[in-house]
């Protein structure tokens, strides 16, 4: 019996692990869902689509940097991603400027379209640049030895992406909570009339936050490029849902709760696709999805009730 | 300083709110501006303060147009506002929110001195300093919002309805600490339900009536003014 139960609790921590680096790649996109729809209330349709050009940013500079062969460190991942989330974050400000600002104070389904309407003009943007193939990841970029923790292996590159993602998140999260400019972005999330008349900028708040939130969802493009080795034009749609899912999850507009959601949502998909079904893997998210919209609307953080679109 | 208003015409889509106002306000004063409910007292403050744009007329500080700056510069110019309803962050702490009321000032000896003072004022708010702005009691986020409009360190200063819910002992108390920053200097705009004790603080008042001001003179003239009486102090005490 004894070698059997090794080798279960060996698969529950194999994809515990995978499910922990793939949440935290939905927790980075969450963040910019959730922090958009914090301060303008509404969901920015497009975010799965910055996501994806970050995939495809990274492709670009892997291949043009002609660092197809080994970086050698993780240090120089971690460069090439910073360089895709400033990037993918201009691209962000500039999509807030002409296409969210100036509907600002029209009716909030003019916004809703003009998402939608971006999202598609990203895509197609992509496609006719990239085409419409799959497009691969060099694979041998980071020497392919695994760590063994605890009898467990693990590849290094999840370490690499996790270890990433956390130090972006509690990055993220002390800039919110202990810097000026960041009271500032909750204050305008809780409310943006009064943050006016404490004298601040809530057109620049909002700038912020599609330079940060695009950052990281480009930084997530770049890291499922990595982890998976394949992306597609398309891909930004389902992760943008399943990112979209665990926001919901932790409660949108609560930034600790996009952490928690994504984090929690890859490891219930993980282990839901080992114990349940592979072919059910999408289709668990949004049973999730399903599943708290009727138990608990607001989300796990969530205090008020999200009533609008 | 000095704050004009003048002949200030605000719309709401097609809706004129506002009709030509003329309001004067001299350093040192406490000016308090009376009206119905939907007179346009909020309406005038938000104006002053740049979150409402006029369709007409305008706002001048000393000689600074407000109507033409960003609600964001105006608070450095040393106007404030304690908007109606408090509208404290009700997520963030109390010393969150007082520091934001300080948002815009870069002096940090200044902004620690305008701290201790505000804690002198209300020593609750010391003492709750860690605790959510919203798990406050209303008369306590009242004081946090009071507090932190004196945090914008202001040379004028806009109240809105600040008695708006408060037991009568708190407000004769927000109204001695109203008297109170005004004797050390910033000059008051308050606009009140309770026109009363408002005339009883103030130097001078206005009377607003749907986007026009109908009166205007000293407190005590309004106070004794049969009109003024009938309409908002519940005829002869
Ligand atoms: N954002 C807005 N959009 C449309 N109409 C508005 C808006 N804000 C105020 N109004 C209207 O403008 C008029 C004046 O409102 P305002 O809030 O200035 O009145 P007030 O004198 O402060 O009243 P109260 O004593 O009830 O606070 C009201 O008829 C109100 O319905
Ligand atoms: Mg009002």
């Amino acid at each position: 019996m004894a070698p059997d139960k090794g080798k279960v609790m060996q698969l529950f921590l194999e994809q515990l692990t995978n499910g922990l680096a793939v949440g935290g790649i939905y927790a980075l996109i969450a963040l910019g869902y959730t922090m958009v729809y914090g301060v303008l209330k509404l969901i920015n349709f497009a975010h799965g689509d910055l996501f994806t050009i970050g995939a495809y940013l990274g492709l670009t500079l892997l291949l043009s940097l002609g660092l197809t062969g080994h970086i050698g460190s993780a240090a120089g991942i971690l460069v090439l991603i910073l360089m895709v989330m400033g990037l993918v974050a201009v691209i962000g400000a500039l999509l807030e400027r002409a296409a969210y600002r100036p509907l600002r104070t029209s009716p909030r389904l003019s916004a809703v379209v003009s998402a939608l309407g971006a999202s598609i003009f990203f895509q197609n943007a992509i496609m006719l640049i990239y085409g419409a193939r799959f497009r691969v990841y060099p694979h041998d970029l980071l020497p392919v030895t695994a760590i063994s923790l605890f009898g467990l292996t693990i590849p290094v590159m999840r370490i690499v992406l996790f270890g990433a993602s956390i130090v972006m998140m509690t990055g993220l999260y002390l800039f919110v909570q202990r810097t000026r400019t960041g009271t500032a972005i909750r204050a305008a999330a809780i409310d943006q009339g009064a943050a006016r008349l404490m004298g601040i900028d809530v057109n620049r708040v909002i700038m912020y936050v599609f330079l940060i939130g695009p950052a990281l969802g480009g930084a997530a493009g770049m890291m499922v490029g990595l982890y998976y080795g394949q992306i597609n034009f398309t891909m930004g749609w389902v992760y943008g849902l399943k990112a979209f899912t665990a926001a919901i999850l932790g409660g949108i507009g609560n930034i600790p709760g996009a952490m928690l959601g994504g984090l929690l949502l890859g490891v219930i998909e993980s282990l839901g696709a080992t114990y349940i079904s592979l072919a059910w893997k999408d289709a668990i998210s949004f049973i999730v999805l399903i599943l708290i919209l009727i138990v608990r609307p607001t989300g796990i953080l969530g205090e008020r009730v999200a009533d609008k679109v | 300083m000095r704050l004009r208003i003048e002949n200030l015409e605000v719309k709401y889509g097609n809706v004129r709110v506002l009709k030509g106002l003329n309001i004067r306000v001299e350093q040192g004063e406490i000016v308090t501006i009376l009206g119905a409910n939907g007179a346009g007292k909020s309406t005038t403050l938000m104006t002053v303060s740049g979150l409402v744009k006029p369709s007409g007329g305008g706002v001048y500080l000393d000689d600074v147009p407000l109507h033409k700056l960003e609600a964001h510069h105006i608070v450095n110019l040393g106007l404030a506002q304690v908007p109606e309803g408090r509208r404290v962050f009700g997520t963030l702490t109390v010393l969150e929110n007082l520091r934001l009321g300080a948002y815009t000032t870069v002096d940090k000896a200044l902004v620690g001195r305008n701290l201790g003072w505000v804690f002198e004022m209300f020593p609750i708010l010391n003492r709750r300093s860690g605790q959510l702005a919203g798990t406050l009691s209303g008369g306590e986020q009242q004081m946090l919002a009071i507090g932190r409009g004196l945090m914008a360190n202001p040379k004028i200063l806009l109240l809105d309805e600040p008695s708006l819910g408060l037991a009568p002992i708190l407000v004769k108390s927000i109204f001695s600490t109203i008297k109170a920053i005004n004797r050390s200097g910033v000059t008051i705009v308050l606009v009140e339900q309770n026109a009363r004790l408002a005339l009883k603080l103030a130097d001078r008042g206005y009377v607003l009536e749907t986007g026009r001001i109908v009166l205007e003179d000293k407190a005590e003239a309004l106070l004794a003014n049969p009109e003024v009486q009938n309409a908002y102090l519940g005829g002869m005490h």
